[in-house]
């Protein structure tokens, strides 16, 4: 119960006027991004970043996550009413509550795909607030070879449990960890990679990095679209929310099943795609009559936003704990508590008690502020559509490039950004997964660090990484999980010689 | 309910055909770029070696970490190379047409020249030429609602940035003259 006393003192530090005035600013320019073509979750929060560059970190991070939770709420907006998913996880929205809105019913789908994002979200702060602090204190006890299995399990369950073909995981994520080596060597102080240039030695920003790959690139392919669309936006009225939440009791299994995915797929890294379609997938396979899914059942809008932002926001829960963010966003949040100079990881629940607790106690707040933000506002928010792209564009660029400038006060990074738009806009059309590459730059560093300390510690003797059941287990697991894909083709091919010998 | 109903309709005149003719496939750009990766682990591998990829006294030297990472990516890009090479169906995709493409190279030529005009001009006076621009030239809005968007987005930028945040940004001749 100590969790529940600190968690009360996270409010008290956020009940202060500034605070909640910054988080509904965080939300409404959360949901501004959510709504506009071609930004979502992650774009948003690494744009607007340099905002919070001056403010405290408690702030800070409060307004961060604002934005975060507005622009997820803002991506409900678009599915429902034009049928545009502005995030890979909002595809699934689309498939009942599009059609709901053609039958006129977008304000209850609204409701109920804001009102299930809330849930889910929930669930998953109720779990981190109680499961994080015991991580962190059971990751106290790690030394840097148990640090170093923790991130070869991260960059491992990527590769063998990602959809993309894994030589284009493994380029990307080498990519990203030679990238975080450029510049001085930590340990040694020697320079790498920099080839004689004074503007490598600072090394490769990963905010910069973060801002080109899905701020511009994602302008670029925003472009290749048809930018046009129809749709109305309709208002919600308290009879609607009410109408909607008295049959919310009826769907409880659906909530907690999708809840619960979301929030086992969010904590392994890259879930919220696969947790909407799998929230999805199971409302239907568990429903009695599977026809009417798919032509607008109230059902099909809530599995997967629940799931997506169970998975969502309990990505955030290895981030707090161990320093390993579960999802690009979370990475990029991970990006700013470096620059604000905090240390992610278990020790941040010791030294740094009063931000983890405003941090925790945001996402609680946040959601509440942010759920009636969005009921009462869906048709100003959805008319920012109005604005024609041509205007949009180039203010997005603007705002890119202020950020990128922002963080080290350096030209170089703008054109930097530039090229990492290009690389990112290629990258996506060819199937070479960001997000390994997102983590593998933000980690790269700290588990090159981990591995030299542990080589160090033991003498260069690789056993170190197996010395103990602790680390042992968790190395294996991810050499385990790196060659999934070819032990589950040889589990399945062994079942299937074996069943027809029984048979 | 419908008192509160808003149509919204966006159209999007200058929208991509879509039978406009593919400037590349898939294929032949997936190889391109596995082989610009290869060259980079080439030469990040190489410089590695070059800092020292062994051990010495004190445990692995500074090029060691690297070093095995270009080879990892050197070997991904190459399978990727053969990958390429050797898958019909995929290689065969459309990269990008010709009508994709100009709208691309519309939004893209212009960020390159804003990210210059800042070199030069400072951001301010490069966001207001390229909001202007933009809107103008590619979106063929109004010239007074052009210049007024832009006016008002870049003084809405100086003032959050530079003024209530002190996040300092790169200024040119105008904000010289002005006293910034």
């Amino acid at each position: 119960m100590e969790a529940f006393g600190l968690l009360l003192h996270g409010f008290a530090v956020l009940l202060t006027w500034k605070t909640l005035l910054l988080m509904m600013v965080g939300l409404v320019l959360g949901i501004f991004v959510g709504v506009l073509p071609g930004l979502g979750g992650p774009n948003g929060v690494a744009i607007l970043l340099p905002l919070t560059f001056t403010m405290d970190p408690t702030s800070a991070i409060v307004m961060l996550s604002c934005i975060y939770w507005g622009a997820l709420f803002g991506g409900a907006i678009t599915s429902i009413l034009f049928n545009i998913p502005g995030e890979a996880w909002s595809v699934a929205t689309t498939f009942d509550g599009y059609p709901m809105a053609q039958q006129g019913r977008a304000a209850e789908a609204l409701t109920a795909a804001f009102t299930s994002s809330f849930i889910g979200s929930l669930v998953a702060v109720l779990l981190i607030t109680f499961l994080a602090p015991m991580i962190s204190s059971f990751a106290l006890k790690f030394g840097p070879p148990e640090f170093f299995a923790v991130y070869l399990l991260t960059f491992c369950s990527f590769v063998g449990l990602g959809r993309e073909a894994k030589h284009k995981t493994v380029t990307s994520m080498s990519l990203g960890l030679l990238l975080a080596g450029v510049g001085m060597d930590t340990v040694s102080g020697q320079l790498r990679m920099t080839f004689g240039s004074a503007e490598l030695l600072r090394g490769i920003n990963f905010l910069v990095a973060v801002i080109g790959l899905f701020g511009i690139s994602e302008i670029l392919l925003t472009m290749e679209e048809r930018l046009a669309l129809r749709g109305h936006a309709a208002g919600i009225s308290l009879r609607v929310v009410l109408l909607v939440w008295k049959d919310l009791p009826k769907y409880w299994v659906t909530l907690f099943r999708s809840s619960f995915i979301g929030c086992w797929l969010g904590i392994t890294p890259g879930g919220a795609i696969a947790a909407s379609f799998m929230g999805y997938n199971l409302a239907k396979r568990f429903a009695k009559d599977q026809e009417s899914f798919g032509k607008g059942r109230i059902e099909g809008v809530f599995a997967p936003e629940t799931a997506a932002h169970a998975s969502g926001t309990s990505a955030l829960l290895p981030m707090l704990a161990l320093g390993i963010p579960g999802s690009g966003t979370a990475a990029i949040l991970l990006g700013g508590l470096m620059v604000w100079g905090l240390n992610p990881g278990p020790l941040l629940f010791v030294e740094h008690k009063d931000f983890v607790w405003g941090l925790i106690a945001s996402m609680y707040l946040g959601n509440v502020v942010g759920l009636v933000l969005v009921l009462t506002t869906v048709p100003i928010f959805a008319s920012i559509l109005r604005v024609p792209f041509a205007a949009v564009a180039p203010m997005i660029v603007v705002s890119c490039a202020i950020g990128a400038y922002a963080i080290q006060n350096a030209m170089f990074d703008i054109w930097l950004m530039l090229g990492f738009g290009v690389v990112g806009y290629v990258f996506k059309k060819i199937g070479i997964p960001l997000a390994p590459f997102t983590l593998a730059l933000v980690l790269g560093n700290r588990a090159e660090d981990a591995f030299r300390l542990s080589m160090i510690g033991s003498g260069g003797d690789m056993k170190v990484f197996w010395s103990n059941g602790l680390v042992g287990s968790i190395t294996t697991l991810a050499i385990i999980l790196l060659f999934w894909p070819l032990i589950d083709k040889a589990f399945s091919s062994v079942t299937r010689r074996l069943r027809p010998a029984k048979a | 309910m419908s008192n509160t109903d808003i149509e919204i309709v966006v159209d999007d005149p200058t929208a991509p055909e879509a039978n406009s003719p593919a400037v590349a496939s898939n294929g032949v750009v997936d190889a391109v770029v596995s082989l610009g990766l290869l060259a980079l682990a080439v030469t990040l591998g190489w410089d590695n070696w070059r800092t020292g990829a062994a051990w010495d006294a004190t445990g692995p030297e500074p090029g060691y970490f690297p070093f095995y990472l270009s080879v990892i990516l050197g070997g991904a890009s190459l399978y990727g190379l053969f990958a390429a090479a050797f898958s019909r169906r995929e290689a065969s995709e459309t990269f990008v047409t010709r009508a994709q493409l100009r709208r691309v190279i519309a939004v893209f030529v212009p960020t390159v020249l804003f990210c210059l005009a800042t070199q030069f001009l400072g951001l301010y006076v490069a966001s207001f030429l390229l909001i202007s621009g933009f809107m103008r030239f590619v979106g063929k809005i109004a010239v007074w609602k052009s210049l007024l968007t832009a006016f008002i987005f870049t003084a809405a930028m100086f003032v959050t940035f530079d003024i209530a945040f002190d996040v300092i940004m790169p200024k040119g001749p105008l904000e010289a003259a002005l006293g910034y």
